[in-house]
């Protein structure tokens, strides 16, 4: 395939037909994808399923790979222009314990597993990236870099990624972030966010004078229901999830332990910052009035930001979508490309196939799609490529 | 002939051929064609990935296997479409040599395979493995490829994770334990060699597959064995640890079924070898109870061995192999 562009349309002309030239990888494809999501992968235990990706890397033929300290796992394709690099991020965990069945399905239209849309796709996808080009007779200027990053989800924090970030000397121009789900996904910016554990103890006491009046769980409502009188502005757009409560033993045993789990968003960093200071104070009136110990701690967060609509970047998304006739869903991310964007590299999020039952034991995801993804991210490595992602420079 | 040395020599792990570059190699000086079969019936969930998995590893990325086909007995799921979307020759057992007619079992698609299949080597292998790996194929046809005298390569799986003393015990399923290895010690001690005889994985040559005849129930893999022991010897057969094997566990009734079925078929070849005297005529009926609250019923089976003669006695099979 030519891969000398003057312009982006003449990329965008190549589209109709690349999606059916890509079901000649489907096999390989699969395969991958089979190996990889079949090896459990939690948060912090994703040391063997990024050797399967290293080892597939590697009998392809690549030989730049390689784990670093947080356990990330790195392949190079070589390109011709040996200082040029495009990162390509898919992460290694799941949110699946290493005790659930991992095995998959093969069928008609369809596979089946857990795991197999986030992100086992999307590791199946740089696994298999050098095959594409090769089959495709695609050679780029730029160094492929691709980054299965570990520590991703939840209390991960991203960790895997800020590590790379930290210590990679490369130069790199533009960043992708490939997820299973969804086709059309496309995120450049981030929310603020930050995500809060707060943890409740009374003291174990056998006073059945008091029982009643006072609890883990009564203590815990008292800050649920203060958390709820915080104002929440509409504009900049600001949300707080109370996401999960735990707490007590049975039905006539007073609870001594209570916790709430909860994320916080917004599109200004102000404003995450002045809720949590908010709830601050909460805990620390509701520890003198509860006789309670309670803990605030803050989990995971990330910064807000993102590339402007108008960045080429996007515009190239956004033009290589329609081409593909798919329909963009723009989301705010905190995943991997929010840490991107904050470290000022222009970078977007983009969705591989349709899926369902999403972090079920049958998350599923469509076979057909996946060429539509494939030749979606195929067109954006060309676009950034040729240098028609770059941001005009500016004019002084 | 020293079944020690025979256990010694004959028993391979799969990990001694992970060099599938140098396989292919060698499988290509000898102008070798392999065909894999996976016969089915009704395997919509496993035999997509069994497949791709040996597609993408053992056709596309090493040149290994020459074709794949599923023969199939008549699926009412969505097998034989899955197999034709990921790339494989389906084919429906009864429209194989149909003027021989259809009998139902997997031994008549084993059977079927030797005149519809190309290759010189025809690999077996079962549609419900769960875990599959590239090497169920690979590991069986490359004791064929490199040791000229070995004809019939069979499977077995056994995967020690954690073991504080030396010996262990090991062996096969149930059948295998309270029913072959039984009668193998009685009959034909050699046979006892191997670890699993009933496993649904094996490598055979051409050769041999066209040259023995094919029970097509239950009895296939005891009654090659036996066949195989007699015309070519132990040294012969090969066979090898595969690891972990995850499919399907059976209910003991529907063993005791495959148990009956083993025996008759057993009966049968130690009768034609003249290792025991003449049988009665053996029923075709198993009976098994089943309870009604208070009241024992007995439900009947009528399990036949039938058996379909060696490939090389039909004329259309020497027609389309060229033999005189």
């Amino acid at each position: 395939m030519e891969t000398k562009f003057g312009s982006i349309d003449e990329i965008l002309d190549l589209l109709p037909a690349l999606p059916d030239k890509l079901k000649g990888i489907q096999e390989t494809l699969i395969a991958n994808l089979i190996m990889l999501s079949e090896i459990p992968s939690p948060t912090f235990e994703e040391e063997a399923r990024v050797k399967m990706l290293l080892q597939r890397m590697l009998e392809c033929g690549l030989d730049t790979i390689s784990t670093d300290e947080a356990g990330n796992g790195v392949g190079i394709i070589p390109g011709k222009d040996l200082s040029k690099n495009i990162l390509l991020v898919a992460h290694a965990d799941s949110v699946y314990s290493s005790k659930v069945d991992h095995a998959i399905s093969v069928l008609a239209d369809e596979i089946v597993g857990p795991g197999v849309a986030d992100n086992s796709l999307g590791m199946a996808v740089l696994a298999t990236l050098p095959n594409i080009l090769e089959m495709l007779g695609i050679e780029l200027e730029a160094n492929l870099i691709l980054l299965s990053s570990t520590k991703g989800l939840g209390r991960g924090n991203l960790d895997g990624l800020r590590f790379f970030m930290d210590n990679n000397k490369l130069p790199i121009e533009a960043g992708i972030c490939i997820e299973g789900e969804k086709l059309g996904r496309l995120s450049y910016t981030a929310e603020g966010m930050f995500r809060g554990l707060i943890t409740c103890r009374i003291p174990e006491v056998q006073d059945w004078q008091r029982a009643g009046q006072n609890s883990a769980i009564i203590a815990l409502n008292d800050v649920i229901n203060r958390i709820l009188e915080i104002p929440i502005p509409r504009r900049p757009r600001t949300s707080i999830v109370l996401g999960a409560v735990r707490g007590g033993k049975s039905y006539n045993v007073m609870a001594t332990q209570s916790s709430l789990r909860f994320e916080v968003r917004s599109e200004d960093a102000e404003m995450v910052n002045s809720i949590r200071e908010r709830i601050d104070e909460i805990m620390a009136d509701a520890q003198a009035s509860h006789e309670a110990e309670f803990e605030f701690e803050i989990v995971s967060s990330r910064e807000p930001g993102g590339i402007d609509v108008g960045h080429p970047l996007v515009k190239s998304c956004r033009q290589v979508m329609e081409r593909l006739e798919v329909q963009p869903t723009i989301r705010p991310s905190m995943s991997e490309v929010s840490e991107l964007i904050a470290r000022g590299l222009p970078s977007v999020t983009l969705g591989i196939t349709e899926a369902s039952n999403l972090h079920d034991l049958n998350e599923t995801i469509s076979i057909n799609p996946i060429y539509t993804g494939l030749a979606q991210l195929i067109a954006m490595l060309l676009a950034i490529d040729g240098g028609f992602c770059n941001e005009p420079e500016q004019l002084d | 002939m020293n079944l020690n040395n025979w256990i010694k020599n004959n028993t391979i792990h799969h990990s001694q051929f992970w060099d599938l570059k140098k396989l292919v190699e060698e499988k290509e000086k000898q102008g070798m064609k392999i065909s894999l079969c996976l016969p089915t019936l009704n395997e919509e969930k496993t035999i997509g990935k069994e497949i791709v998995m040996f597609k993408s590893e053992l056709m596309d990325r090493y040149p290994l296997i020459d074709e794949i086909a599923v023969i199939d007995s008549g699926s009412s799921d969505a097998t034989r479409e899955i197999s034709a979307n990921f790339g494989a020759d389906v084919y429906l057992s009864s429209d194989i040599l149909p003027q021989y007619g259809e009998k139902k079992g997997k031994g008549e698609n084993l059977w079927k395979a030797v005149y519809e299949l190309n290759g010189d080597v025809i690999v077996y292998v079962d549609a419900d493995i769960k875990n599959i790996h590239p090497r169920f194929a690979y590991g069986l046809v490359a004791p064929l490829i490199y040791r000229p005298e070995v004809h019939y390569v069979k499977a077995f799986y056994d995967r020690p994770l954690a073991f504080s003393q030396g010996i262990r015990p090991s062996g096969g399923g149930r059948v295998t334990e309270i029913l072959t290895r039984p009668l193998f010690s009685l009959f034909f001690p050699d046979l006892t060699g191997l670890v699993q005889p009933l496993s649904g994985e094996y490598a055979v040559r051409r050769e041999v597959l066209e040259s023995i005849p094919f029970p097509i129930g239950y009895g296939v893999e005891t009654s090659h064995l036996i066949d195989v022991y007699k015309k070519w010897g132990m040294e012969a057969i090969a066979q090898v640890d595969l690891d972990q094997r995850v499919h399907r566990n059976q209910e003991t009734r529907d063993l005791g079924k495959m148990a009956f079925g083993i025996l008759r078929a057993f009966l049968f070849r130690a009768e034609e070898l003249g290792v025991i005297g003449e049988l009665p005529e053996l029923s075709t009926v198993l009976k098994q109870f089943q309870a009604h609250d208070e009241e024992f019923e007995q439900i009947s089976h009528t399990i036949v061995e039938e058996e379909r003669p060696p490939m090389i006695e039909l004329p259309e099979y020497r027609e389309k192999f060229g033999i005189k």
